[in-house]
C-alpha cells in the first residue's frame, strides 16, 4: 500500500499534506450533483464529505430499487425480447 | 494504473459490466420458474443486486482498492459458504484523518468498499472512482429495465 502511495506522489515524504487533500476533495466536489449546481466557493470538505455521503446512499438505494424492478420484470419477459437483448450484447 | 487523479477509461468499464450483467440475468430468466412468487422475486431481486456490484467489479478488476475490496469478498463468501469466516491479519494502516471530520469520514469508509482500511488520500480518491462506476452501474440498470418493460 505504501509503494503506491509513494509512486502517486510528487513530494517526497509519506506525509499527506493539506494541499493534497483539499485538491482530492475539490475533484469529489465536482462529481456531487447536489453541491457541483451550487457553485459555492464556501463549500466546507466536512460538506463535501457529507454530501458524497448520502450521493452513495441515494446509488445504493436506487440499485436495490432496479434490482427490484428488475427482478419483476425478468418473471415476466418473454423470449422474444430475450433475444432482443442478447442481439445487443452481441454487438 | 494510472497515478495522478481520477482518469477513467469509463466507456470500457460500462460496456464490460453491461454484457457481463446481461449475461447473468439472461441466465437468471432462463432457469427462473414460469410462474414467480412474491417471495421468489425478492430472493431473486437480492441475487441480481449481488450480480449488478459483482459484475462492476469485475469490469474494473483488480485496478482499484474499492473493486479489489468486492471481488475479496465474494471470493471469500464463496469459499466459506455457511462456515465461519477468518478472522483476518489486520495491518496497521495511518489513516490521517483530518481532526474533527472524524464522524463523516467514518460513515465514508462504511460505504465504499475496503474503506476501513485505506489513508485520507486513497479513501477519496478510490470515492471519486466508485461514486463514477456505481452512477454508470445505474444508468445501465436503468437501460436495461427501461427495455424489457416495452
Amino acid at each position: 500500500m505504501s509503494s503506491r502511495r509513494s509512486r502517486s506522489r510528487q513530494s517526497g515524504g509519506s506525509r499527506i499534506t493539506d494541499d493534497q487533500i483539499n485538491d482530492l476533495v475539490s475533484k469529489l466536489q465536482q462529481l456531487l450533483p447536489e453541491i457541483r449546481d451550487r457553485r459555492s466557493d464556501k463549500v466546507s470538505a466536512a460538506n463535501v464529505l457529507q454530501e458524497t455521503c448520502n450521493y452513495i446512499r441515494n446509488l445504493h438505494r436506487e440499485v436495490d430499487d432496479l434490482s427490484e424492478r428488475l427482478s419483476e420484470l425478468l418473471a415476466t419477459t418473454d423470449a422474444a425480447q430475450a433475444a432482443i437483448i442478447r442481439s445487443l450484447l452481441l454487438q | 494504473m494510472s497515478p495522478k487523479g481520477v482518469t477513467l477509461n469509463t466507456n470500457s468499464h460500462k460496456i464490460k459490466f453491461a454484457r457481463r450483467f446481461i449475461r447473468t440475468l439472461l441466465r437468471m430468466r432462463k432457469n427462473a420458474p414460469s410462474s414467480s412468487s412474491i417471495e421468489e422475486i425478492r430472493k431473486r431481486s437480492q441475487r441480481i443486486k449481488i450480480a449488478a456490484y459483482s459484475s462492476m467489479a469485475h469490469a474494473v478488476g483488480s485496478r482499484r482498492a474499492w473493486s479489489r475490496a468486492i471481488l475479496f469478498k465474494l471470493r471469500n463468501r464463496a469459499r466459506h459458504h455457511g462456515m465461519m469466516r477468518r478472522r483476518s491479519m489486520k495491518k496497521r494502516v495511518i489513516k490521517n484523518d483530518p481532526p474533527g471530520d472524524q464522524s463523516q469520514t467514518n460513515k465514508l469508509r462504511q460505504l465504499v468498499p475496503g474503506g476501513k482500511a485505506m489513508d485520507m488520500c486513497s479513501l477519496l480518491e478510490e470515492t471519486a472512482h466508485y461514486i463514477r462506476c456505481l452512477s454508470t452501474q445505474v444508468k445501465v440498470m436503468q437501460t436495461i429495465a427501461d427495455h424489457f418493460s416495452k
